[in-house]
């Protein structure tokens, strides 16, 4: 016997969807700036001039990128009430995003002052320029400029990742998902739509990361 | 006392000795032409006095004060101490303008008003009045170092730096950077210069000094140096030129 379609039967859920979409949104702006800044952060500690500073970030950023997303964020949920730190579900959520997409960022943000020309920073500091000066005037600008679109890239990644947090009940938009197909066994329908939504939001940050972008590095004065 | 005194500089990049023992004093008004071959150092000796390279052995004074290695002495240096690369180095995501107000401002903590004002009269000076809005992809060669020059003169230097200002330009533009230097120094700026323009330093330096391998090997004013040169190097490396 064929399967009956019956979106219908989601409808009376849409409250529910529509509430793991906010958390989903909540998660992915935090992880989004605080990440994104965290990797400003890191990618500036891993040029110091103090080896240790430098050797530290890198291991963090290894230490990420080679474990699983789903572990970390366990770890840091069941894991560190061990030592006393009880994170609430979304808590926990937040943060694991927050360091995952921190050091992925690390190293996207690393490449793109990797890639400002020795010769500039050179001329910062023949006009007696100090270090910090340097790098917020003359290096990170340019440098995130070159990277935006791998940036963004990841953070549309880490807010599909989102979707994992399910696992520690933090109530996103997969969640939802998961609770509303248990009470009406319409998978189907129910991953459909969620899909559909993931989809849309996912066009929707390219497109806010895009927007702001060109409003970062666009040319105000104009010849 | 001289307004940049080099005394018994030392230099290596690993196993390779680059500078070997340079004394070399700076007046105050002076324009010096650093010639020699490639490799012998020039460039070397000039990011020295700017603090770009460390020194392994010496001392640098600068209006009478040592220079050490410390970020502040650096920072002091280059106050008194401008530098013009071969590859403009303009910041591109900076207008004419504000690369040449970016400095003051943001280290002299000028107004902006102020900033403006100066960097206004030098890049006027330079003759860019009418290309202060353009980003440096919007400018040629010539205009982006003569761009470099203003940011530079509006820290309000003591010396000015020059490493072949005009190398990588096309022959067409090189004109233009060189009357602006000739200008700066008619008006009593003290320059020192590497240069491969032989005429040019003849006729604009009072000193010539000529590098070979590592140590100045000759100096004295353009016009003896070059009609009757003491050592048979410098000798071969003008008429090598005129060759
Ligand atoms: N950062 C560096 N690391 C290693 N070697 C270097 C470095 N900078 C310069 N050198 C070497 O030091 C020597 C002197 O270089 P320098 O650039 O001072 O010469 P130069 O006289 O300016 O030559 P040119 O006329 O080609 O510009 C060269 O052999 C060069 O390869
Ligand atoms: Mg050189």
């Amino acid at each position: 016997m064929a399967y009956q379609f019956d979106f219908g039967a989601i409808l009376p859920h849409w409250k529910l969807l529509l509430d793991g979409v906010v958390l989903t949104t909540e998660l992915a702006a935090i992880g989004a700036v605080a990440g994104v800044g965290l990797g400003i952060l890191g990618a500036w500690a891993r040029t110091a001039r103090t080896p240790v500073i430098s050797q530290l970030v890198g291991v963090y950023v290894e230490l990420i990128r080679n474990t699983p997303f789903l572990v970390q964020l366990f770890f840091i949920f069941f894991g560190l009430p061990a030592l006393g730190i009880k994170l609430s579900e979304f808590q926990a959520a937040a943060l694991a995003m927050v360091v995952n997409l921190g050091a992925y960022s690390t190293e996207i943000v690393r490449a793109g002052i990797q890639a400002i020309p020795a010769g500039q920073i050179e001329a910062a500091q023949s006009l007696a320029m100090n270090r910090v000066q340097i790098f917020r005037y003359i290096i990170i600008r340019p440098a995130l400029k070159k990277i935006w679109p791998a940036l963004s890239s990841q953070v549309v990644i880490v807010m599909l990742g989102s979707s994992v947090c399910s696992q520690i009940a933090a109530e996103e938009l997969t969640f939802a998902a998961n609770y509303i197909q248990g009470m009406n066994f319409r998978a189907f329908e129910v991953y459909f739509v969620t899909t559909g939504l993931y989809l849309v939001m996912s066009i929707l940050l390219r497109q806010i990361l895009k927007v702001f972008g060109n409003f970062l590095f666009e040319r105000r004065n104009h010849a | 006392m001289s307004l940049v005194e080099l005394h018994a500089i030392h230099k290596s990049f690993g196993a390779l000795q680059v500078l070997k023992g340079i004394d070399l004093k700076i007046d105050e008004g002076q324009v010096i032409a650093l010639i020699g071959k490639s490799g012998s150092g020039k460039s070397t000796l000039l990011r020295t006095i700017n603090g770009l390279e460390t020194i392994d052995d010496g001392t640098i004074m600068v209006a009478g004060k040592k220079v050490g290695d410390h970020d502040t002495d650096l920072l002091q240096l280059r106050l008194n101490v401008g530098m013009v690369f071969q590859q403009f180095n303009l910041f591109p995501h900076y207008t004419a303008l504000e690369n040449v107000m970016l400095s003051p401002q943001v280290v002299k903590k000028q107004s902006k008003g102020e900033a403006r004002k100066i960097a206004e009269e030098m890049l006027a000076k330079v003759g860019l009045s009418d290309k202060m809005m353009h980003y440096p992809d919007q400018l040629s060669g010539g205009q982006q170092q003569r761009v470099a020059i203003a940011r530079a003169l509006a820290m309000k230097p003591r010396v000015l730096l020059c490493d072949e200002v005009t190398s990588a330009l096309d022959p067409e533009l090189v004109n233009e950077v060189l009357a602006v230097v000739r200008q700066l120094a008619e008006e009593g700026m003290t320059l020192v210069m590497v240069t491969h323009e032989m005429r040019f330093a003849r006729e604009v330096c009072d000193s010539l000094v000529f590098m070979h391998q590592g140590r100045i090997h000759e100096s004295g004013n353009p016009e003896h140096v070059f009609a009757s040169p003491k050592t048979p190097e410098l000798a071969s490396f003008v008429g090598g030129l005129a060759g």
